[in-house]
C-alpha cells in the first residue's frame, strides 16, 4: 500500500476550544455551542476556513469557545466586520454570533444591510428578548410591558418582529430555531451552511437568569400546540396535525383538521416572498402558532462574488494595471 | 501691436463667481496649462457645502486661487494679482482680498440690479468709481461677448452662456502667455461626442483670448518662466488623489491586497471615488452603511489579510472612535485617514481646518496609543500615506493619517516618484506554530514589539481576538491586574518604537537662532514661505517641519532648545502647541487662525517679527 496522506476527519472536539465556558448554568447558549461544535465538522471543511465573529453580549463570548479563527469585536459591529473577512477572503465560511440587543438594537443598522447586501454570512440571533450581559434591561424584542430594572412601570416600547425585519432589508435566508430542539437547530445550520448568500437565523433562547421561561409556551410538553414547524413544500399542519393554517383572503387563519380537509391548508413555499411575509407576522401572535423553520430561501447574487466579478472584468476590459503606469498617468513634462 | 512683455516671477490669480459659473473648472485647466509650461504652482480651491445654493447669491459664491512661479514656491499665495469676478456676489466677497492696484475682470453682464441687490450693492461698484481708486477695472459684457461667438451654433441660449467661464479663461490665457492647444484637447477629451459643446467652448475661449488681444484696455502682458525645479517627471497632482496613489503603491510593494471601508463625507470622498475606479488593479472598496461599518469592515479585513484602510473627516472619525481602540486592542494594522475640515459637528465641511489632532491623539476611551503622521502639501499625501501603511503592517497597529481640506483639493507639481525607488515593505503573515507547537497570538517580535499576523485560512495557527484585555502572549481573555498593565505598557511601547524609523529632522536654516517656526500638516508651506522670506530679510528664523506627531521624532527636543522662540501656526487654537509645551516644557507661542483657510505667509512674517520686536 502506498502512503497517501489523508486529512483525518474532523470531529466535534477539534472544535472546541481550550477555554473555559463562563455562561451561567442552564443558560441556553451551551445548547447552541454545542450543537455548532458537532456541525462545523460535518460540512467537509477544513477547520482553518471558519472564522466565528461577534459583537458584545453574553451570545457574542461564543468565539472564544470555538476552536476556528475567531473576533469579538465590540457591540453591534459583528456583521460589519464579518462582510471585512469576507470581502478580504471570500474563501472563508463567516458565522456571525449575536442576539437581539447586540444584533438588532445597536447594531441594527449592520444586521439590515448585511442582509440587504446579500453578503455570503451567516447569522446567528440568539433571541432571548432581554439583556443579560448587563443584568436584565428590556431589549428591543421584550413584550410590552416587561418589568425590569429599567422600567419598573413596565416596558412602553413596541417589540420588532425579526423575521419581518429581515424580509424587509432583503434576506434570501431567513429562519427559526430553539435552543431546545437540538436537531431543528442542527438542520438549520446545514441550511443556513448551505445557503450560498446571507443567511439569518433566529435562535429563541432562554435566559434562565433574566427572562427565564420566556419560550416556555414553544418548549414545555405543551409545546405543539402553539408551535408549527414549516417544511417546505408540506401543508402547514400543527398541534400533532390536529389543527392547520388557511388563507382566508390575505389573513391567516387556524382551521381544525377534524372538521376540513387538507386541502384546504396552506401549502408552504420557502421561495414565496409574499407567504414569508405574512408567516414572519404570526410571530407571538396569540392566535396563531408561532412558526419555526425556514421561513424564506431563494438564490440571489451575493455581493462578495458580484465584486470578485468585477474586478475580473475590469482587469479583463483594462489589463492588469500597472502602478507606475498609473503614477505617471495625466499630463507630465519633464525636468532636468 | 503696442503690447509690451513684462516677466515677472510669480503671479497670484484669482477666479470667483457663482457655485454654476465652472469656476473650479476654469481653475484647474488655467493649472493644468501652467503645470505644461513648468511653473511651479499651488492651488486653493475654495467652494461652499450647498452643492447649488441660491444662484447669485454670497453664499453661492465659489473660487479658485493659484499661485505660480519661475521659483518654487510652497503656497498658494495670500493676495491676488487679478481676480476674475463673474458676477457681483463673487466681487463682494472677494475684492477686499486683492492687491492694491490689482487687475479685475469683470463680466459686467451679470450685474443686473437683481444680482446687485442679492450681493448687497446698494449701487453698481463698477459704475459708481468705488473700485477706480484702488484697482485696475476691465469691465466685459461675457455674455454678450459668447452669444457672438456661438453664433449658428446648434445650442440653447442657456448652454451659449454657460461658457463664459471659457471665455474668462481664454482672457487669462493671453494675460500669461499661456498656450490653449492642451484645454482644446481636454474638451475634446471631456465632451467626447458631444461635438457642440466642445465646439462652443472652444469658440468662447478663443473669443477671450482675442479679445483681449485686439482691445486696448490691456497694454501688457506677462511673462513668468519655466521654474527650476529638481530633475524628474513632473505632473501636477492634488492631495486626495496622491493620498489614493500612496495606498496603491504601498499595497503593490507589500505584495497585499488593498481593501477600502469608507462611508461618503465631504472632503474625503474623492478617495473613495479614485480607489473605486482602480478595480483592474485588484482593490477592493466597501461603500459602507455608516462610518463604523467603514471602519469595522476595514478591521476584518485587515483580520483577513489585506492592507485596510478606511477614510473619513473629523465627523467620521469620532464615530469610528470606538472601532479605533479595537483595533489597537486587536493589534491589527490599520490605516485610518481624516481629511480635516472646519469643525466641531458638522462645521465647514467644505472649508479646511488643522483641529482634530487632539482628536487623532486622544480621541480614544482607555490608553489607547495611535501613531499620527500628517501630510505637509498635496505631493506629501503620496509619502505619507505610504508611510501611514508601512507602518501599520511592520508595526501591527493602526495608524492615523491626517490630511486638510486645503491639501486634498489643492494642487501642485509633483516629481513622480519610481515605485523602485521607494522602501520597501516586507510583510509576512504566520505560517507556522511559534511556541513549542502551539501559536501564541501576542507573541512580540523583538525589536519592533509588533505580534504576528495570522490570517484565517492557515492551519495550525486558528485563534481569537477581540476588544477585552488579552493576557500576554496567549491572547486568551484576562482581568488579571498586572497582566493589564503590562498590556498598556506594551502597546504604547510598540507606538513609540516607530521613533526608530524616523528620519533625523531637518532644520531649514541655522540649527540655532532667534526664532524657529515650527509647523505640522498643511501650514508646511506658508511657514516654509515665511522663513525663506524672513531670512532672506537677515533675521535669524529658521523652519522644522514635523510630519510624525506621534511618536514625535528622537531629536527633536535638542533642536526646540537652541532658539530663544518658538512659534507654531495652527488652523486650531493651538493643539500641537500644547503637546510641544508638555512634551519638551518649552515656552512655545502659538499663531492661531481658525478662519476655514490656510493661514497665509505674511501673515506668519508679521507674527515672526512682532515676536522678535
Amino acid at each position: 500500500m502506498s502512503e497517501v496522506a489523508t486529512t483525518p476527519e474532523l470531529t466535534k472536539k477539534d472544535f472546541v476550544s481550550d477555554q473555559a465556558v463562563r455562561w451561567c448554568p442552564g443558560c441556553g447558549d451551551y445548547a447552541i455551542l454545542a450543537q455548532a461544535q458537532k456541525q462545523m465538522p460535518t460540512f467537509g471543511r477544513k477547520r482553518e476556513d471558519f472564522v466565528f465573529v461577534s459583537g458584545i453580549g453574553c451570545s457574542s463570548r461564543f468565539p472564544y469557545y470555538m476552536n476556528t479563527y475567531g473576533f469579538h469585536s465590540i457591540h453591534g459591529r459583528a456583521p460589519a466586520l464579518a462582510t471585512g473577512v469576507k470581502i478580504a477572503n471570500p474563501d472563508l465560511s463567516v458565522w456571525v454570533i449575536t442576539g437581539d440587543g447586540d444584533g438588532l438594537s445597536i447594531g441594527g443598522n449592520h444586521f439590515m444591510h448585511a442582509l440587504r447586501r446579500n453578503m455570503d454570512i451567516n447569522i446567528l440571533m440568539f433571541n432571548n428578548r432581554i439583556y443579560g450581559l448587563t443584568k436584565g434591561q428590556y431589549s428591543p424584542t421584550s413584550e410590552v410591558g416587561k418589568l425590569t430594572k429599567a422600567s419598573p412601570y413596565g416596558s412602553i416600547d413596541i417589540p420588532l418582529n425579526p423575521p419581518s425585519l429581515a424580509l424587509g432589508a432583503q434576506a434570501t435566508f431567513v429562519a427559526r430555531t430553539i435552543d431546545r430542539w437540538q436537531k431543528h437547530m442542527a438542520e438549520m445550520m446545514e441550511r443556513s451552511y448551505n445557503h450560498d448568500g446571507g443567511s439569518y437565523i433566529e435562535i429563541y433562547q432562554n435566559c434562565n437568569i433574566f427572562n427565564d421561561g420566556a419560550f416556555e409556551p414553544y418548549t414545555g410538553a405543551e409545546k405543539m400546540d402553539n408551535v408549527i414547524e414549516l417544511k417546505n413544500g408540506a401543508p402547514m399542519l400543527f398541534a400533532k396535525e390536529t389543527k392547520g393554517i388557511k388563507l382566508d383572503g390575505s389573513k391567516a387563519i387556524v382551521i381544525d383538521m377534524e372538521k376540513n380537509s387538507v386541502d384546504d391548508v396552506l401549502i408552504h413555499d420557502e421561495t414565496n416572498l409574499d407567504l414569508a411575509h405574512i408567516i414572519a407576522n404570526w410571530t407571538s401572535n396569540p392566535d396563531l402558532p408561532e412558526p419555526i423553520g425556514v421561513i424564506y430561501s431563494i438564490d440571489k447574487p451575493t455581493y462578495n462574488q458580484d465584486m470578485v466579478d468585477q474586478i475580473n472584468f475590469a482587469k479583463e476590459k483594462k489589463g492588469a494595471g500597472s502602478v507606475q503606469d498609473l503614477l505617471n498617468a495625466g499630463d507630465t513634462w519633464t525636468v532636468g | 501691436m503696442g503690447k509690451t512683455f513684462k516677466t515677472i516671477d510669480e503671479a497670484v490669480i484669482r477666479f470667483a463667481g457663482d457655485s454654476g459659473d465652472g469656476m473650479q473648472l476654469t481653475g484647474g485647466r488655467f493649472t493644468e496649462t501652467t503645470a505644461i509650461v513648468g511653473n511651479d504652482l499651488s492651488t486653493l480651491p475654495d467652494f461652499p457645502a450647498e452643492i447649488r445654493a441660491p444662484a447669485g447669491s454670497l453664499a453661492g459664491v465659489s473660487a479658485f486661487q493659484l499661485k505660480f512661479s519661475s521659483k518654487d514656491i510652497h503656497t498658494p499665495g495670500d493676495k491676488p494679482d487679478v481676480l476674475v469676478a463673474m458676477n457681483p456676489a463673487a466681487l463682494k466677497v472677494h475684492q477686499k482680498d486683492l492687491i492694491p492696484g490689482g487687475t479685475m475682470i469683470i463680466n459686467t453682464d451679470a450685474f443686473s440690479k437683481k444680482n446687485l441687490n442679492f450681493a448687497g450693492y446698494e449701487t453698481n461698484p463698477i459704475e459708481d468709481g468705488s473700485l477706480d481708486d484702488y484697482f485696475t477695472v476691465i469691465p466685459i459684457e461675457m455674455n454678450k461677448m459668447v452669444t457672438a461667438a456661438c453664433e449658428g451654433m446648434d445650442l440653447t441660449g442657456k448652454l451659449v452662456l454657460r461658457t463664459k467661464n471659457f471665455f474668462a479663461l481664454g482672457v487669462l490665457f493671453y494675460m500669461y502667455d499661456r498656450p490653449m492647444d492642451a484645454t482644446e484637447a481636454w474638451l475634446k477629451k471631456k465632451f467626447a461626442g458631444k461635438d457642440a459643446i466642445i465646439e462652443a467652448n472652444t469658440a468662447s475661449m478663443h473669443a477671450g483670448y482675442n479679445y483681449a488681444d485686439t482691445t486696448e484696455i490691456f497694454t501688457t502682458r506677462y511673462k513668468v518662466e519655466k521654474a527650476e525645479l529638481p530633475p524628474g517627471t513632473y505632473r501636477n497632482i492634488n492631495g486626495n488623489l496622491a493620498t489614493s496613489l500612496g495606498l496603491l503603491a504601498a499595497s503593490e510593494k507589500a505584495g497585499l491586497g488593498l481593501f477600502l471601508g469608507s462611508y461618503p463625507i465631504t472632503p474625503a470622498s474623492d478617495i473613495l471615488h479614485t480607489l473605486s475606479s482602480w478595480k483592474h488593479f485588484g482593490v477592493k472598496t466597501f461603500q459602507a452603511e455608516d462610518e463604523i461599518a467603514g471602519v469595522t469592515s476595514a478591521i476584518g479585513a485587515s483580520y483577513s489579510g489585506s492592507l485596510a484602510v478606511t477614510t473619513t473627516s473629523g465627523p467620521g472619525i469620532a464615530l469610528k472612535g470606538e472601532a479605533l481602540g479595537l483595533a489597537v486592542m486587536t493589534e491589527l494594522p490599520l490605516v485610518v485617514i481624516n481629511v480635516q475640515r472646519g469643525g466641531p459637528s458638522t462645521g465647514l465641511p467644505t472649508k479646511t481646518e488643522q483641529s482634530d489632532l487632539n482628536q487623532a491623539l486622544y480621541g480614544r476611551n482607555g490608553e489607547a496609543p495611535m501613531p499620527v503622521i500628517a501630510a505637509a502639501t498635496p505631493g506629501d499625501c503620496f509619502f505619507a500615506a505610504y508611510e501611514a501603511c508601512k507602518a501599520a503592517v511592520t508595526h501591527m497597529t493602526p495608524v492615523m493619517l491626517l490630511t486638510d481640506g486645503y491639501l486634498a483639493n489643492g494642487s501642485e507639481p509633483w516629481n513622480i516618484p519610481d515605485l523602485d525607488e521607494l522602501e520597501s515593505i516586507d510583510v509576512k503573515f504566520a505560517d507556522k506554530p511559534n511556541a513549542d507547537g502551539d501559536f501564541l497570538p501576542y507573541l512580540r517580535d523583538e525589536k519592533t514589539l509588533a505580534r504576528p499576523w495570522a490570517i484565517p485560512g492557515t492551519a495550525k495557527l486558528e485563534h481569537r481576538v477581540g476588544g477585552i484585555e488579552t493576557a500576554e502572549n496567549t491572547g486568551h481573555v484576562s482581568y488579571d491586574p498586572e497582566n493589564h498593565h503590562r498590556m498598556v505598557m506594551l502597546r504604547q511601547e510598540k507606538v513609540n518604537r516607530i521613533q526608530n524609523d524616523i528620519p533625523p529632522t531637518e532644520v531649514f536654516g541655522d540649527g540655532h537662532g532667534d526664532l524657529l517656526l515650527l509647523s505640522w500638516g498643511g501650514t508646511y508651506g506658508a511657514s516654509r514661505s515665511a522663513s525663506e522670506t524672513l531670512q532672506e530679510e537677515g533675521l535669524k528664523v529658521s523652519h522644522v517641519h514635523v510630519r510624525w506627531i506621534s511618536p514625535l521624532p528622537k531629536d527633536l527636543g535638542e533642536i526646540l532648545i537652541n532658539f530663544k522662540h518658538i512659534l507654531i501656526p495652527e488652523i486650531n487654537l493651538g493643539q500641537f502647541l500644547r503637546l510641544i509645551r508638555s512634551e519638551y516644557l518649552v515656552d512655545a507661542k502659538g499663531l492661531n487662525l481658525v478662519r476655514g483657510r490656510p493661514i497665509g505667509a505674511a501673515t506668519i512674517v508679521e507674527k515672526v517679527k512682532e515676536t522678535l520686536g
